[in-house]
């Protein structure tokens, strides 16, 4: 084979024993469409490439945590302490996730401001939706593992919200907490969720999600879909690739200087007897539904207001899961202005309640 | 688009690729380095609350002797007392939380601040202190000792 | 004069032998009629009795003031029947220490209660007042003890709870124109209340530290000689006492009559101590004998330039490792091992009070060895967080190439479509 690199050299090897040239056949014909909106595509590889470095840091931080309520902290502070760059990957592990989380609204919201949940990508839609959900449910049960103080009353208020559902409420609470109090059994069982029920869950999940987008291609706003001129597109293979791997350096240089800078709190060893400190506060991605049942009156329409406002939320979430299936018009390729406004809507009143949340007086 | 594999690679290509190649190596020594030697355990060993192994061998505390120790965030109090027997207490006085020292004239646990005493049990025995020592296990594993707390 | 207290005592012992044999006898009549009488010292007893220990115990009336309490008429308050009515001052002690000092008597009640009180009470200045010239104005047991609502002094209401003995003490001994014609200050509840002893019960709520009893005895009040000062603070503070009186001031001061601890350090407003009161400076208390130049005052300053070294390391050994810390480097270590030097600080101000410098130099020096292994683990923290930053810029550095070499690949892969409009 005259001037043959060796890359395709290997190439051949491997196609002759796996046949992957059947999936590279495929690959050379993805297009990326090239319009207004084709810098929002990078945001789902993003949030896969975030995914992937909480898989390995995670998996690293396996071999030191210790998942028990008398010996979990004291794994940490060893970790941060004693190990050769436990802190960088503590530290890695804890930025990436908020870091994830954000990149995955800002793909849903995009997906939702450009309607590319139109069918046939609908089944795609509700893979996402459930897997925001998953997401929000590592951060969550994450968060308790350090056994810290802040973690542990940040667990009891979010389990006890979990609580005011009818008829379901104290089963749910108690099968999240492993019983009536937040103690070594709910630490234990958030471990086994965190660590393996949400990683096999998410990954199954993200494949389908892959393999949809890779079976319908990326989808073109109805804007663009409409517009006058040739459409342009640029090979997955390499270019848009390429131009990925740029975010997600650039995304690994923001984590190690985040890392590098801002490590990894760990506080006070979490102490069920001690009462909780003033302004306890969740996550930032969870703070807007905690500003929001915070300003709920005791009592609407004669139910309680936190029952109202999770019944809302609950709602909410639902209302959005179904978005494909109630929007009509964008599945008849028509432009649909309300649902645009309610997705701005949405979108304003997470960014609002999320700033209330930080500015407002804790003791108010 | 140009198929980058199809073309003859000029002098500049030959140089980006090279650049390319070397950085990705660059990038993947800089993220492996730190992985690898995180897996090294450190010499540190384990580190628990429940259990502290102690810098000091068995032979180094003499009878009728107390040493303090570091118990997680707090200091341990460590005896060998004229039976020979080996006791360990938190070393915190329960009055004001000054560290407590033991007195081989007294055969106690004497606390220097406002002269609070304690027996060999951890109890408080006279001053202000109200409450008694947490007292700990102690178990020697041939050459180590290791302390542990009271389940 | 005590000879006459004792004969009263005696003869009221006869004529009360029986009543107090029976504490509780068929229902009492008195306060019948005395409940239902105006407002007054012949109706407030009855109506505070209830709360008393005395009551909750069984015992009724006629046990301290005899008479018959059973018979409903005025006959009930019959002299002959032993009846005592209100006591004069020189009677109380005789009649509460006709049960309290009974040993015999008071182990049926509370074994543990002490049965001396009476005769702690006849040495204080106030059972010597009483006894000598009659004073009316001196407290008898019920000056303190309120005659019908005495309370045991573990009860936070009561008058001897040590909340609350300064104040009951400073009933008479803060009240200026009642004490005028003693000729001794009344400013010492003033005083006191400013002290720290006072902030550590009323504040802190530490009953162990010392209200008025705790140094001048309670029944037996008395202030403390010249040379029994350093005895009284040292029941608490007992280093600063064991090192005072090995030292030279422990002789001179009686000889001068000065009043031990209390020269430097007063005794009823007794402050917080800083390293200000020592040495010759502003707020120094030795300069106040020891001017400059005088014999002493170099030794004076050699031990608060000693003081001051430790306690300026220890503050920035502290002040390194923290910065650390809030950098993210892990040095809880570190801050342990340091806290050694902050018993050697504890223990250098202990040796002040032998007043010998190679003492006090032998315990700083202990605690600036300690400091100093502290501010080398402090830099080796720093140095850490310079490995971090440095460890960063390379990272950085090879990304930033690797990005480079991307955008160049791209861009050699696309030489003729600049024109989009993509990121």
């Amino acid at each position: 084979m005259p001037a043959m690199s060796n890359f395709a050299r290997f190439y051949a090897w491997l196609d002759a024993r796996t046949g992957v040239g059947a999936l590279g056949k495929l690959a050379k014909k993805k297009d990326v469409p090239i319009h207004r909106h084709t810098a929002w595509y990078y945001l789902g590889g993003m949030t896969a490439f975030l995914f992937l470095i909480q898989l390995c840091t995670g998996l690293l931080l396996l071999f030191y945590y210790r998942p028990s309520a008398g010996e979990a902290y004291e794994s940490v502070q060893f970790l941060m302490a004693e190990v050769q760059f436990g802190w960088l990957i503590r530290s890695i592990h804890s930025w990436a996730a908020n870091l994830m989380i954000f990149t995955l609204f800002l793909h849903l919201f995009t997906v939702l401001l450009v309607k590319a949940y139109r069918p046939p990508r609908d089944l795609t839609w509700f893979s996402g939706v459930i897997l925001l959900a998953l997401a929000l449910a590592f951060g969550f049960t994450g968060y308790l593992l350090p056994w810290n103080e802040l973690a542990y009353f940040a667990t009891r208020v979010g389990t006890q919200i979990a609580g005011v559902l009818p008829v379901v409420g104290n089963f749910l609470l108690r099968v999240l907490r492993g019983g009536e109090d937040v103690s070594g059994a709910t630490l234990t069982r958030f471990y086994a969720i965190h660590v393996a029920l949400l990683p096999i869950t998410t990954l199954a999940l993200v494949g389908l999600h892959v393999v949809l987008v890779q079976r319908h291609g990326m989808s073109i706003p109805l804007q663009a879909e409409s517009a006058k001129g040739p459409k342009r597109s640029m090979p997955f293979f390499p270019n848009f690739l390429l131009r990925d791997l740029v975010g997600w350096l650039a995304a690994l240089a923001i984590l190690a200087a985040l890392a590098a800078f801002i490590p990894a709190e760990l506080g006070t060893k979490a102490d069920p007897f001690a009462s909780a400190p003033v302004g306890i506060k969740p996550e930032w991605y969870f703070m807007f539904m905690f500003q929001t049942l915070k300003m709920l009156p005791a009592h609407i329409l004669g139910i309680e207001g936190e029952l109202f406002g999770v019944l809302a939320f609950g709602l909410g979430g639902l209302f959005l899961f179904l978005v494909p299936v109630l929007d009509r018009k964008s599945a008849a390729g028509e432009r649909s202005p309300v649902f645009t406004w309610i997705a701005v809507a949405m979108i304003a009143f997470i960014i609002v309640m999320t700033i209330v949340g930080y500015t407002v007086d804790p003791s108010a | 688009m140009a198929d980058s594999f199809s073309t003859k690679p000029t002098p500049r290509r030959k140089f980006l690729d090279w650049l390319l190649g070397t950085s990705v190596g660059g990038l993947a020594a800089a993220v492996l380095y730190p992985a690898t030697r995180y897996l090294i355990p450190p010499r540190a060993g384990e580190s628990s609350a429940a259990t502290v192994t102690l810098p000091l061998k068995p032979d180094d505390i003499a009878v009728n002797t107390g040493q303090i120790f570091k118990f997680g965030n707090r200091a341990g109090l460590l005896i060998r007392t004229s039976n020979n027997e080996l006791k360990a207490f938190s070393a915190t006085c329960t009055h004001l939380g000054c560290i407590v020292r033991y007195r081989p004239d007294l055969g106690e646990i004497w606390c220097a601040c406002h002269n609070g005493h304690f027996d060999l049990n951890g109890r408080n025995v006279s001053g202000p202190p109200p409450a008694p020592l947490e007292d700990f296990t102690v178990n020697v594993r041939g050459d180590q000792i290791v302390v542990g707390k009271r389940t | 004069m005590t000879r006459t207290l004792l004969g009263a005592m005696l003869a009221l012992c006869c004529s009360t032998a029986a009543r107090a044999q029976n504490p509780e006898p068929k229902k009492e009549t008195c306060v019948a009629c005395h409940e239902v009488m105006p407002d007054g010292p012949l109706a407030d007893p009855v109506k505070a009795f209830g709360q008393d220990i005395h009551s909750a115990k069984g015992f009724g009336c006629a046990a301290c003031h005899g008479g018959d309490g059973t018979d409903a008429s005025m006959g009930a308050m019959d002299p002959k029947k032993g009846f005592v009515g209100k006591p004069r001052h020189q009677q109380i002690p005789v009649m509460c220490g006709h049960c309290h000092s009974d040993a015999q008597f008071m182990k049926r009640y509370n074994p543990a209660l002490r049965v001396d009180e009476v005769a702690e009470y006849v040495t204080s200045v106030h059972g010597k007042r009483l006894a000598q010239f009659d004073d009316q104005k001196v407290a008898t047991c019920t000056s303190c003890h309120p005659a019908h609502s005495i309370r045991p002094p573990s009860d936070p209401k009561s008058s001897v709870h040590p909340l609350n003995v300064s104040k009951t003490c400073g009933a008479c001994h803060a009240k200026a124109d009642y004490m005028a014609s003693y000729g001794i200050p009344t400013n010492q509840l003033e005083k006191y209340e400013q002290s720290v002893h006072w902030k550590a019960i009323s504040v802190r709520h530490d009953l162990s530290a010392p209200t008025c009893n705790d140094c001048h005895g309670n029944h037996g009040a008395a202030p403390p000689g010249i040379s029994w000062v350093g005895n009284t603070c040292g029941q608490c503070h007992s280093v600063m006492a064991d090192n005072f009186a090995k030292s030279r001031h422990a002789v001179v001061f009686p000889q001068m009559g000065i009043p031990g601890c209390a020269a430097c350090h007063n005794n009823h407003d007794i402050q917080a101590t800083s390293d200000t009161m020592l040495g010759l400076g502003d707020g120094a208390v030795c300069v106040n004998c020891h001017t400059e130049g005088s014999p002493g005052s170099a030794e004076a300053v050699a031990m608060r330039r000693g003081i001051d070294s430790l306690r300026m390391d220890l503050d920035s050994a502290r002040g390194l490792l923290e910065r650390a810390k809030n950098a993210g480097v892990e040095v809880s270590q570190a801050q342990f091992d340091l806290e050694g030097a902050h018993n050697a600080l504890v223990s250098s101000r202990a040796a002040i009070h032998t007043f010998n410098v190679a003492t006090v130099d032998t315990a700083v020096g202990l605690g600036r060895t300690i400091t100093a292994a502290a501010f080398v683990r402090g830099q080796a923290a720093l140095g850490e967080l310079r490995f971090r930053r440095t460890g960063l810029a390379v990272f950085a550095l090879i990304i930033v190439v690797l990005i480079a070499a991307l955008l160049l690949k791209i861009r050699e892969l696309e030489p003729h479509t600049h024109d989009h409009t993509d990121a």
